[in-house]
């Protein structure tokens, strides 16, 4: 009885140790595996020239005002409007409690550079180009950008006042180099 | 009848009686796939083989997302990789010396499936199955090397191409539709790029034909005899553990090459951009195809020496009708053996030729390499056939592994 | 079987393209490199005198195609420097407004200009013999970093009854000898701006390194990755190996 208890002790350990050997083995290729494929995804995101690029430089001296103009950042458009007071006035005075997502038009431009809104042109809901950069598009109830692709209303500040797109054009990171220069990104 | 099966249990027999993708894998490589109990280490480059196919295949995936197949961008797109895409030098080096390792697996599979008769009765078709991936890995190889656009590259495909002007009539005909021109040039360079993004996956169709061929009579053993159910032990978890084991083996043999030599296998003239006027003085094919193109060098006809190097290898698939001794392990046929290593040392002759320059020395044993290449397969073996007395054969597998463990 | 394994070493040792060059020898001595061993990495002082000197001697004729100036902090400069070291060279941009191309400063994500606008120029200004680009050189001849260290040392007069082809020099390292760029390296011809040693021998392999750098930029994460990757898979065999045995214990075979 004694010789056979000892037996089964011995086997217990020994299953034990071949568990845990098993174990940490699997465990190691499983890890070394997921390792493996990290370089893969990672090779998707974007490659070192493409981040060097991130930035653009910009000449607003030729934008007239109530002008609009696209320029590119990152291969996507911007917009950069010239506003005239009455746009600005227009997009002040909007009660925040009527916005879907609410921000301030001053939150949006620069101190001192009201004028100039800086924008990119991707419409929040699916990523069409808004209409109301040149004067022939429409622009919309709210006089600001109208989306072609599912009809997407945006006021003179970008923000978003009808249609299906849940947020307010983006405002990319700029800063204003001289009075005539901004640099995007 | 109270035993409550899981909800779990249900969903997955609902399952597996509709598409029994869980037992299929099990009777393919799993517990109900029975293996002889004696396989050698030798044993393990087939798994090894289908692990280089997944490590070419996802690589090239990804380096196929920042690849440009066009003459003026093809070169920098892969310095691109290597300088500016995320981890793209080491998915750049995995691959094209990936390629190497790939074709190391695959010659000792080979050499393997050869010392120990694997190609015989009644495997003959595996063995088919196993020539035909290496004909579409030598292509896809060649095709692939084609695609960094250096000058090796460059006149590796002039080279190549130009083999099938030696067909009489049409040769040139045939030329100027692989090229889609006049030279090698833009269209042939995307043209290859589609070939060698379809090729693998003809390789992966044909691997499932070489298995499901392994399936039918069982993997042979070192000893040559067939193997009785008590001879054999479940693929799982036995052999897939100690394929494992040279997994853990190869892939730091693999990773040694691939962190500190990545270009020793290469030639340092394919870091030049291709230059369809210039000529480097030494052409020379990737090691893997060295001595088949010392067979086309040996003949100093066109014709005969594309005939010659096809041929080489085109030959293999009557190998089991060249060979038709009884005795299928070389443990057992000690004449056989000797011709065997022969057979090896000669193809490594052949290949040291391959990469010389086609003139004295090396010209005369490229010649030499060239018979002996042949008469291996059309005189030695089958006078072997008739002629060579085996040693015993042991009664069972069990029979001498029982012996030896007692 | 162990006879396999050799001849399978034996064939990858005898097909790799060390023996392809038997046709006339060359031999390239070994030198010490910063960046060779297991864990070698670039020594950041010299790539910057490699740097100096192909500026102040190299970038006349060669261009450096493949690097951009924002590679530059691999050598040590911060983002600063660099922006200033790209700002004194003009690259072309455009075309602007009017239509017209225009030079503008080169900013970090430009690539370093070439000296030729183009290769028949470059053929023209150097006696019909085109300086070649040098972003892959120490990895594009036989011989790597050593090659290209000696090459431009190896400048001598021409063995006595060689007739040298007008234009080209004597060099001991250039297959065939007879080369189409003049000797450029000697004592001095740079002063290292921290008071390095600047005679020839030192220019050579201060350049060479940089020019190694160049072709394999990405080496230092290469090898501190391989040193990782492979201890790993070491591991993981030797485990993979106890757990085989562990396993089979009991199978007779």
């Amino acid at each position: 009885m004694a010789n056979t208890a000892h037996a089964h002790a011995a086997d217990a350990a020994g299953e034990t140790r071949r568990d845990f050997l098993l174990h940490t083995t699997v465990a190691m290729g499983a890890v070394g595996g997921v390792m493996m494929v990290w370089p893969l995804i990672h090779s998707m995101n974007p490659a070192a020239d493409t981040l060097a690029l991130s930035t653009s430089e910009i000449n607003i001296s030729g934008i007239g005002e109530g002008q609009r103009v696209t320029v590119v950042w990152r291969g996507k458009p911007v917009f950069v409007a010239h506003r005239t007071p009455a746009e600005i006035d227009a997009a002040r005075k909007v009660n925040l409690s009527e916005l879907r997502d609410p921000q301030t038009d001053d939150s949006r431009v620069k101190k001192g550079k009201e004028a100039f809104l800086v924008i990119e042109g991707s419409c929040t809901h699916l990523g069409c180009i808004p209409q109301g950069v040149k004067v022939t598009e429409p622009r919309g109830e709210f006089g600001g950008w109208f989306c072609p692709c599912h009809g997407s209303q945006y006021d003179t500040s970008g923000r978003i006042r009808k249609g299906p797109a849940p947020l307010n054009l983006h405002v990319p990171p700029y800063k204003f180099l001289t009075d005539t220069t901004v640099l995007i990104g | 009848m109270s035993t409550e099966k899981s909800v779990w249990r249900k969903a997955f027999e609902w399952h597996e009686e509709r598409l029994p993708l869980v037992s299929w894998l099990d009777h393919s490589l799993g517990t109900k796939y029975p293996v002889p109990r004696n396989l050698n280490y030798w044993w393990n480059f087939g798994s090894l083989a289908m692990f280089m196919l997944a490590v070419m295949i996802f690589s090239g995936i990804f380096l196929a997302m920042n690849y440009t197949p066009h003459v003026t961008l093809a070169f920098d797109s892969v310095e691109h990789i290597m300088r500016d895409v995320n981890h793209g030098w080491l998915i750049r080096y995995m691959h094209s010396n990936g390629a190497s390792f790939f074709f190391i697996v695959v010659y000792i599979h080979i050499l393997r499936g050869m010392y120990y008769g694997s190609y015989k009765a009644p495997r003959e078709v595996l063995w088919w199955m196993g020539i035909l991936i290496y004909l579409v890995m030598m292509a896809t190889g060649f095709l692939g090397y084609v695609l960094p656009w250096g000058q090796m590259s460059f006149w590796g495909a002039t080279v190549i191409t130009s083999l099938f002007s030696a067909i009489p009539a049409v040769g040139d005909s045939i030329v100027t539709l692989l090229w889609g021109g006049f030279s090698v040039d833009n269209p042939t360079l995307n043209r290859f790029f589609s070939l060698h993004y379809l090729l693998p996956f003809v390789i992966v169709g044909l691997v499932f034909l070489h298995i499901w061929a392994l399936h039918v009579p069982g993997a042979n053993n070192p000893l040559g005899i067939d193997a009785t159910p008590a001879d054999k032990i479940p693929f799982f978890p036995y052999y897939v553990m100690k394929d494992v084991f040279g997994l853990g083996v190869f892939v730091v043999i693999y990773f040694i090459a691939v962190f500190w030599f990545p270009n020793a296998l290469g030639d340092p003239v394919n870091y030049v951009k291709a230059n369809p006027l210039v000529t480097p003085p030494h052409i020379v094919p990737e090691w893997y195809y060295l001595p088949f193109y010392a067979i086309l060098r040996a003949i100093p006809n066109k014709l005969l020496g594309v005939v010659a190097m096809f041929g080489a290898i085109l030959i293999m698939f009557v190998l089991p009708w060249l060979d038709r001794h009884p005795v299928r392990s070389a443990s057992f046929r000690p004449i056989y053996r000797v011709f065997f290593w022969l057979f090896v040392a000669n193809a490594l002759m052949l290949g040291w030729c391959g990469a010389q320059l086609p003139e004295g020395l090396p010209a005369t044993l490229s010649q030499v390499g060239t018979f002996w290449y042949f008469f291996h397969l059309l005189v030695v073996l089958p006078v072997l056939s008739w002629v060579e007395t085996p040693k015993p054969l042991p009664a069972s597998i069990s029979q001498p592994v029982l012996k030896a463990a007692e | 079987m162990k006879k396999f394994l050799l001849a399978a070493t034996a064939a990858f040792a005898l097909a790799g393209p060390s023996v392809l060059n038997a046709a006339e020898e060359i031999h390239i001595p070994k030198e010490e490199w910063s960046f060779n061993g297991v864990m070698g990495t670039f020594d950041k002082a010299q790539l910057q005198r490699g740097f100096q000197v192909y500026k102040e001697v190299c970038s006349a004729c060669h261009s450096l195609q493949y690097i951009s100036f924002r590679n530059f902090t691999d050598l040590g400069y911060s983002e600063e420097q660099v922006k200033s070291l790209a700002a004194q060279y003009d690259v072309e941009d455009g075309p602007n407004d009017d239509g017209e191309m225009f030079k503008r400063k080169a900013r970090p994500s430009d690539h370093v200009p070439k000296p030729f606008p183009n290769d028949a120029l470059a053929r023209v200004a150097n006696g019909g013999a085109l300086p070649p680009d040098l972003s892959l050189m120490t990895k594009a001849r036989e011989g790597g970093p050593d090659y290209v260290y000696h090459l431009l040392l190896g400048y001598e007069e021409p063995p006595a009854g060689l007739e040298l082809t007008p234009g080209l020099s004597y060099n001991k390292y250039f297959p065939g000898h007879q080369i189409g760029m003049a000797k450029q390296v000697a004592d001095g011809i740079v002063t290292f701006a921290d008071g390095a040693p600047s005679d020839a021998a030192h220019i050579a392999k201060d350049v060479t390194a940089f020019l190694h750098w160049a072709a394999e930029p990405k080496l230092e994460a290469r090898h501190s990755t391989g040193v990782r990757v492979t201890l790993y898979a070491l591991i993981f065999a030797v485990l993979a190996f106890l757990a085989k045995r562990r396993l089979w214990k009991d199978i007779k075979h």
